[in-house]
Parts: structure tokens; sequence; C-alpha cells
């Protein structure tokens, strides 16, 4: 591929996902409304499409409020970290046989490294407010999106030890037989509980917990920079429904009536649309709960997992 | 199995013939977000009112100042998050290689893990991920 056809795979990637990330703010209150028997958005536009519209516009012109109080750079800095890490990390996602940013050949590594990044927004974002209750939610994001990190990481092994390779495009084809959710179940299971903890949705929206913390570690936050944190958050969800799709659900296969593309893109939107699921239908746990349940259950859990892999891997490969 | 792992060699024989794109991924990342902030804090209007100057906590009377210790024990869960990332890391080079390095790898990763386990219990029965003590 020549760099002009780079550069067009990357401005079509960013724009497409940038309309998803606005898109899901209708599509979640939708279909929150549908599972919490209310109406949801039905005022602007058909079937309220245009509210996506009227709250972009919105943001853009709220006051861009600095306290004077807050470390003005690192405030800054904050929001744009994790709307940049979210987007590069979907890089690597194979959306189709030919259509992917960059085949890395440690494309894995690349996602979790990204992720790993990605816990700064909060952190920072929240000290700098200098605000208690931002602080407060700093702290909670950082120990639980760093502690959610280790499993994520570990329940991904399976995969790897299965597909030999960290790259998605090979662990993608590596499922033509047989998807890697029906052998690794544990570690689909663990690695969704992870993704969610990790994009701090509902259940585990204990950094921002609305109703103990104001909007913990964006409270001090306006505009648009608030805005980066609105999009961070719906582009994980999209990040982590398309790595759950791409390691477990066989990716872009599945059967011919329909191009691989719309295999990829249905797929990803049946798991967005369990992460909004469970927003509609669970309560959040205590901050230590979620720490003892992480530590004490699933790494046991992920660790028997891959010695169990790898031990019955082995055998099948010696018979 | 093999064969995708020789797939995934010859796919791209220059790997870091990849880099190119995913440093026009990060151009574009942060020319997107450094507009989208550089446009709202120029349409955005800007009232400056005493009430802006103290800290946003629901009406409450602020008291002090965020710049105070914290809580020790969320500072023992990223220790602990060190120590087991740096140990999760040994997995995944033996994870990508495990095929070939058969029963006498995955009884050596066995050994790995147990010491991993009796350090894990080690801080379980220190209390370490006790809130309450």
């Amino acid at each position: 591929m020549s760099t002009a056809q780079h550069i067009w795979t990357v401005i079509g990637v960013l724009f497409v996902l940038l309309n998803i990330a606005a898109g899901l703010i209708w599509v979640e209150r939708r279909l929150l409304a549908l599972w919490q028997d209310r109406l949801g958005p039905n005022r602007a536009g058909p079937l309220g499409l245009l509210i996506v519209l009227a709250d972009t516009l919105k943001l853009f012109f709220k006051e861009d409020w600095i306290p004077p109080f807050a470390s003005k750079a690192i405030f800054v800095v904050a929001p744009a970290i994790v709307a940049g890490t979210v987007l590069i990390s979907f890089v690597i996602i194979p959306f189709a046989p030919n259509i992917v940013v960059a085949d890395l050949n440690i494309g894995l590594l690349f996602f979790l490294a990204m992720s790993s990044i990605g816990v700064y927004s909060i952190v920072l974002g929240g000290w700098a407010s200098n605000n208690k209750y931002s602080l407060l939610g700093a702290l909670r994001g950082a120990s639980q999106m760093i502690a959610y990190e280790v499993f994520m990481g570990l329940s991904l092994m399976g995969v790897v030890m299965l597909s030999g390779s960290f790259n998605l495009g090979a662990i993608v084809e590596a499922q033509r037989d047989l998807w890697f959710v029906v052998t690794q179940p544990v570690g689909f299971l663990v690695f969704f509980i992870a993704g969610v903890a990790e994009t701090h949705r509902l259940p585990f929206d204990i950094p921002e917990a609305e109703s103990e913390l104001i909007a913990g570690f964006h409270a001090e936050y306006s505009g648009m920079k608030f805005g980066m944190f609105f999009i961070g958050e719906y582009l994980g969800i999209t990040l982590i429904s398309a790595m759950t799709v791409t390691l477990f659900f066989g990716g872009w296969l599945g059967p011919s009536f329909l191009p691989p593309l719309v295999w990829f893109i249905l797929k990803t939107f049946f798991f967005i649309g369990v992460f909004i699921l469970l927003r509609a239908s669970l309560p959040r746990p205590r901050y230590d709960q979620l720490i003892e349940y992480g530590w004490k259950v699933l790494l046991p859990l992920v660790l028997a997992n891959l010695m169990i892999t790898g031990a019955v891997a082995l055998y099948l490969k010696d018979s | 199995m093999h064969i995708y792992l020789l797939q995934a060699v010859t796919q791209n024989p220059d790997s870091s013939y990849w880099y190119l794109p995913v440093g026009l991924q990060l151009l574009f990342a942060i020319a997107f977000v450094g507009l989208m902030m550089g446009v709202t804090h120029l349409l955005g209007p800007s009232r400056k009112t005493a009430d802006k100057l103290s800290n946003f906590e629901s009406g409450i009377e602020s008291v002090g100042n965020a710049r105070q210790p914290m809580a020790v024990k969320y500072f023992l869960v990223a220790i602990l998050f060190v120590l087991f990332d740096v140990e999760v890391i040994f997995f995944y080079p033996y994870a990508v290689n495990f095929k070939s390095l058969g029963w006498e790898g995955f009884l050596a990763v066995m050994m790995f893990v147990g010491f991993f386990l009796c350090g894990f219990i080690y801080i379980i029965k220190k209390g370490a991920l006790k809130w309450e003590d």
C-alpha cells in the first residue's frame, strides 16, 4: 500500500469511529428507555436522531472553564489522553480481511499497552482538578483499572496459546473451524468483565459514581473537554466490543450470505448492546468489593484457565 | 496451527512497515483532539463570577485543599499491580511458543505459577486486600 492509501484508510476509520461514538449517545438513551419502559429522546428529528447533533453543538457552545485552582497544563492534557489512546487502539482491529489500518505482529500487546496509557487520563484529570471528589474518583479509577488490567492480560493468554500469534488477523483466521468462545469460555468471561472495569462503565463506574462523587474524576470539566471523556468512554465500549468479537467470536468470519465487514459490525453492535443492558440492569458494587472480587475470584480463575488450556492443548497435540 | 505462525511472519516480512500507519493515526488523532478542544475554547462564552472560583462540591461549604495524604490502601493496590504485571509479562513469550516448548516448558511454567501463587497467598494472608482492618 502507498502512503496515500494509508492516509485514506486512517481518515476513513477515524471518520466512522467518531460517528459511531456520537451515534451511541442516541443508541444508549433509546435502549435504556426501552428497557426501563420509557420513551427516551424522541423530539429532535425522526426518532429523536438529531439529539446527537444537538448534544454535540451544546458541548461546543458551553464555557470551556479551566478552574483557577487546578493545575492547568495537566488539566488540559488529561482529556486529550483518553480520546487519543482509544482512537489509536483501533489501528490493530481487523474489520474485514483486507481492512486493517496496521497489521501489527504484536497487535494484542499494542492493545494492552494503549489501555494502560488510558489510565493516566483519569489519574491526571482527577488529581489536576484539585477537588476532593475528583481526587477520590481518580484514586478509585487508578486502582480499579490497573488491577483489572492484570486479569485482562492473563485472560487473553489462552487465545494466544491456541492461535500461536499476537497478530489479530492470524487470531481471526485460527477461529475458522471453531470460535474461541467455545474453547475459552472462562477467558471470554474474564476478558469481558475486565473490559467493563477498564472502560469504567456501569456497574463498575466507581470512579465517577454520580450518587457519591458528583461526577468523580471529571467533576470540574466542561465543554468539549468533558466531551473528550465522553467520546473516550463510548469509543472504549466500541473497542472492547470489537476486541471481544475479534478474539472470541470469530471477528469477520460468518456465513457467506453477508459480507465479512457486515458480520463484524453486527457482532460488535451486539456486544455494545450487552454493555448498555448491563447498565440498565445491575447495581453498582462497593469499591472494596470490586477489588476483592478481582483479586480473589478472577485471578485464580484465569490462572487455572491458563494451565488447563496448556495441558489440554499439549495432550491433544501428543495424541 | 504452525501455518498461522508462519503466516504472521510472512504476511509482513518488514514489521516496521506497519508503524507508518500507526504514526499517521496518532497524528490524526492528536489533530482531531486538538481541534475539538481549540474550537470549544474559542466558541464558548467566558463569564468570570465569584462562584466559579471555588470547588464544585454539591453546594457544601468547601473545607481545605484536595492536596492531602490519601489512604495507603490505594497505593497498596498499585504496588500489587506492579508486582503481578511483571509476572504476567513472563507468560507472554511462553504463550506464543508453548507448542514448541512442549511438556518440559509446561512443567517449568507450572513451577513459576506455583511461586506466583505463594506470593499471592502471602498477600491475602497479610490482609493487603482487606479494606477494613
